[in-house]
C-alpha cells in the first residue's frame, strides 16, 4: 500500500498512508475510533476507492478491480450473514457462485465448519445463533474462498469481554493453521498487542508507526503512540547534556514537571538544548517505603506520597504525588503471596525510582 | 387479564361494526343477488336461480376473463419491474421524503383527469406523435391509443405508486451491508441483487404485487377510455351488466370472481407476512436468551 489518500470533502480520512504487509502475517491496524481504519480496510476490499495511491497484492495494483475480483475477503463487524440462508448455505455461498460440484461443496463446508468448531449447526438460520457463533460463521464464509488476505473489521467488538478473549485466541490459532495474511482492525490495543505479528498505529488518517508489538510498546515513535498503547508517564523535557555511555548515549534531561533533572540512555546523540518527550512505563518504576540501599548515578529517584492506590488482584497501581506536585503512575506486580494486603497504602510516604535504561526518549520536538 | 380482554372488545367492537357494514353486508348482498332471478329492468326477483352461473360458462366470457388475466399479469409484471429499481433508488437516496412526495403527488389529481391527460398524450394528433414528428423520427402518426398497449401503459402509470410504496418500505429496512458481503464473496452486482436482496425483501415484493394486481384486475375506466373494441376487461362487463343489459345476478356472479381472486392474493400476502414475522420473532427470542 503506497501513499494512499482518501478525502471526504475537505476532511482527510486517509492521509498518505504507506504500509507494507508481508505474506502470512497477522497484521493489525490499531487506532482510536474515526482514525480511518475502516476506510483503509474498505479500500483494500474494494468498497471504497482511494483518491490517490496504489494498493498492491502480490505485486499487482488491485484498485481497478471490483470487490468480487479481488483475492481478499472480509469479516464484517456486524457479521453480515445472509438471514435467508442457513449456516451451511451461508458458508457455501461463495462456492455456489462458482457453481462448484455438490460433493465438493459439502466437503469444503464441513471442513471449514470444523475449523471454526461449528459442526452440527449446519441447518440453523443465523437468527438462531449467538453472537460468537455468528462471528464464526462469518469467518468460515470469508475463508472458504481461500483468499490471499483476510480482512477483519473489529470482528469481536460486539461480543462480551470473556468471549472476546477466547475468540481472539481461536482466531490466532486459525491464522497459524491456514497461514494466510490477516489484516485485523481494532481500537483495542491489548487485542492488537496480544496476537499481532506487526501493528500499524493510526491517528487522524495517518500511520504513526509500524512495528512489532514490543517495538511499538517499548519504543513508541510519537507521544500519541506512547499514550495510546498501554499506560505511561510522559513528560516534555530539555536536553542538558549528552555523553557516550557504554554502547549508547547517556542524556541528562531537565524535566520541569518533575522539578529536577533525570538521566536516560538513548541510541542517538542529542544536542544540548533539544526539546524532547520523555516516557517511562509505570511497570518499570519501583516503589518502596524506604530509599534504595544503593544509589548509583544511573538511577532516578523521587520521593512522594501515595495519592491513590488501586488494587486489582495480580497487581496494584499507585498514583504517587511527587514533592513537586506532579502525579506519576506506578504499577507493582504481586509476585509473592501477601495475605496481609499490600505493604504500601494510601497517604504513605514512598520512594519511586527507575534506571536510566528503562526510560525512553519518544520524540524530538524541533522548535 | 380481565382488563385486557375487556379492552379487546372495546377495540374490536367498532372494527367489527365497520367490517359488517362496509364489507360483509355488501358481500352478502352480492352473493345473494348472484343466485336470484334477474329482474326485467334491473334489480332481482326473489326467486332462486342459477342462471347467472350458467351464463358464466360461455366462450365469450372466458375470452374476456383470459384477456383480463393476461393484461393484469403483464401490467403487474411491468409495474413491478419498474417499481423495484425505483424503490431501491429511493431507499438508498438521501432525499427520501422528496421522492416519497413525488410518488404521492399524482393522487392529488382525479384519476379520470389523469387518464384524459394520457389520451392527450397518446392520441393520433397528441403530444407523443407530434413530438416524434418534430424530431423526424416518424412521418405518419402512430396509433398509440385505443389498443392493448395503451391500456397496459396507462394501467402501469396508474398503479405504480401502489407498487413502489411497499417496496420502498421493505428495501429501506434492508441491511445494505449484505450486498457488500455478497460482492466480497464473489457475487457480481447483479447476482448480489438476485441472490441476496430479492430473497430478503420477498414479503415486500408480494405485497406490492398483490396491491397492484388486485386493482388492475378489476379496472374498468382505463380499458374503457384508452382501450379499443378488443380491450374489454371483466370490470367493463360488470358495468355493462349493471347499466346496459341490466343483468344484476350475472354482474354479481362476475364480481364474486374478482373477490375470489383478490382474496387468494391477500391470503398469500398475509401468509408470507406471517411466516416472516414468525422467523423474526424466533430470532428475537433467541437474541433475548443469549
Ligand atoms: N462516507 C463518508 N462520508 C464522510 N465521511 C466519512 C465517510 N466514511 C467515513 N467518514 C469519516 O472518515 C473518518 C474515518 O472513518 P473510519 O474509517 O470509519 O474510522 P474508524 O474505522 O477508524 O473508526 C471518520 O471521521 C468518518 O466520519
Ligand atoms: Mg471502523
Amino acid at each position: 500500500m503506497k501513499n494512499v489518500s482518501r478525502s471526504y470533502g475537505t476532511f482527510k480520512a486517509l492521509d498518505d498512508v504507506s504500509i507494507e504487509i508481508r505474506k502470512g502475517e497477522f497484521f493489525s491496524l490499531l487506532g482510536p475510533s474515526g482514525c480511518g481504519k475502516t476506510t483503509l480496510l474498505r479500500s483494500i476490499a474494494g468498497f471504497d476507492t482511494p483518491d490517490e495511491g496504489v494498493i498492491e497484492l502480490d505485486g499487482r495494483n488491485i484498485i481497478p478491480y471490483p470487490p468480487e475480483k479481488r483475492l481478499v475477503n472480509t469479516v464484517f463487524q456486524s457479521y453480515a450473514l445472509f438471514p435467508h440462508l442457513n449456516v451451511f448455505e451461508n458458508i457455501a455461498f461463495p462456492l455456489r457462485l462458482k457453481k462448484e460440484k455438490e460433493s465438493s461443496v459439502r466437503d469444503k463446508v464441513a471442513q471449514y465448519l470444523k475449523l471454526v468448531q461449528l459442526s452440527g449447526h449446519e441447518h440453523k438460520k443465523p437468527a438462531m445463533l449467538s453472537g460468537g457463533q455468528k462471528q464464526r460463521v462469518a469467518i468460515a464464509r470469508a475463508l472458504i474462498n481461500e483468499p490471499s488476505v483476510l480482512l477483519l473489521d473489529e470482528p469481536l467488538s460486539a461480543l462480551d469481554a470473556k468471549l472476546r478473549q477466547s475468540l481472539l485466541v481461536e482466531l490466532d490459532q486459525i491464522h497459524d493453521k491456514i497461514g494466510i495474511t490477516f489484516i485485523y482492525v481494532t481500537h483495542d490495543q491489548s487485542e492488537a498487542l496480544s496476537v499481532s505479528d506487526r501493528i500499524a498505529v493510526m491517528n487522524e488518517g495517518k500511520v504513526l508507526q509500524t512495528g512489532t508489538p514490543y517495538e511499538i510498546y517499548e519504543s513508541p515513535a510519537t507521544d500519541f503512540v506512547a499514550r495510546f498503547i498501554g499506560e505511561t508517564n510522559l513528560f516534555p523535557a530539555t536536553v542538558v547534556s549528552c555523553v557516550p555511555f557504554e554502547q549508547t548515549h547517556m542524556s541528562t534531561l531537565q524535566v520541569d514537571a518533575l522539578g529536577s533533572v533525570i538521566r536516560v540512555t538513548d541510541d542517538d546523540y542529542l544536542e544540548a538544548g533539544t526539546h524532547v518527550s520523555f516516557t517511562v512505563r509505570p511497570e518499570k518504576l519501583k516503589i518502596t517505603s524506604h530509599p534504595p540501599l544503593t544509589v548509583s548515578k544511573d538511577i532516578n529517584l523521587f520521593s512522594g506520597i501515595v495519592d491513590e492506590p488501586i488494587y486489582s488482584g495480580f497487581q496494584s497501581k499507585y498514583y504517587v504525588a511527587l514533592a513537586c506536585g506532579t502525579i506519576i503512575k506506578v504499577i507493582q506486580q504481586h509476585a509473592t503471596y501477601m495475605d496481609e494486603g499490600p505493604a504500601i497504602n494510601w497517604k504513605d510516604s514512598v520512594f519511586v525510582s527507575w534506571s536510566a535504561e528503562d526510560g525512553y526518549i519518544v520524540e524530538v520536538i524541533d522548535r | 387479564m380481565k382488563r385486557s380482554s375487556r379492552l379487546g372488545i372495546t377495540y374490536a367492537g367498532p372494527m367489527g361494526l365497520w367490517l359488517t357494514i362496509f364489507f360483509l353486508t355488501p358481500l352478502f348482498i352480492i352473493i345473494l343477488y348472484s343466485v336470484l332471478k334477474k329482474g326485467l329492468y334491473g334489480g332481482v326477483e326473489w326467486t332462486f336461480s342459477s342462471a347467472a352461473y350458467r351464463q358464466l360458462v360461455n366462450p365469450a366470457f372466458a375470452k374476456v376473463l383470459f384477456r383480463t388475466l393476461t393484461v393484469s399479469v403483464t401490467a403487474t409484471a411491468i409495474t413491478m419491474a419498474l417499481a423495484l429499481p425505483c424503490g431501491y433508488a429511493m431507499a438508498r437516496s438521501s432525499h427520501q421524503s422528496l421522492f416519497l412526495g413525488l410518488v404521492i403527488v399524482p393522487f392529488w389529481t382525479n384519476s379520470l383527469i389523469r387518464i384524459y391527460a394520457w389520451i392527450a398524450i397518446l392520441s393520433s394528433r397528441g403530444f407523443a406523435n407530434e413530438l416524434l414528428k418534430q424530431l423526424h423520427i416518424i412521418e405518419e402518426s402512430l396509433s398509440l391509443i385505443y389498443n392493448q398497449g395503451a391500456v397496459i401503459t396507462v394501467l402501469v402509470y396508474m398503479y405504480i405508486p401502489f407498487a413502489i410504496l411497499p417496496l420502498f418500505t421493505t428495501i429501506d429496512s434492508f441491511d445494505f451491508q449484505l450486498l457488500e458481503a455478497a460482492r466480497d464473496l464473489g457475487a457480481s452486482r447483479f447476482t448480489s441483487i438476485t441472490r441476496v436482496l430479492l430473497p430478503n425483501i420477498r414479503s415486500g415484493i408480494i405485497t406490492s404485487g398483490v396491491f397492484t394486481f388486485i386493482p388492475i384486475f378489476g379496472a374498468y375506466t382505463v380499458p374503457l377510455l384508452v382501450g379499443g373494441k378488443d380491450s374489454y376487461m371483466i370490470g367493463n362487463i360488470i358495468v355493462d351488466q349493471v347499466t346496459k343489459t341490466r343483468n344484476w345476478p350475472l354482474a354479481s356472479a362476475i364480481s364474486l370472481i374478482i373477490t375470489l381472486v383478490s382474496t387468494v392474493g391477500v391470503m398469500w400476502m398475509l401468509m408470507a407476512g406471517a411466516q416472516e414475522k414468525r422467523e423474526r420473532a424466533q430470532s428475537l427470542r433467541k437474541a433475548g436468551t443469549r
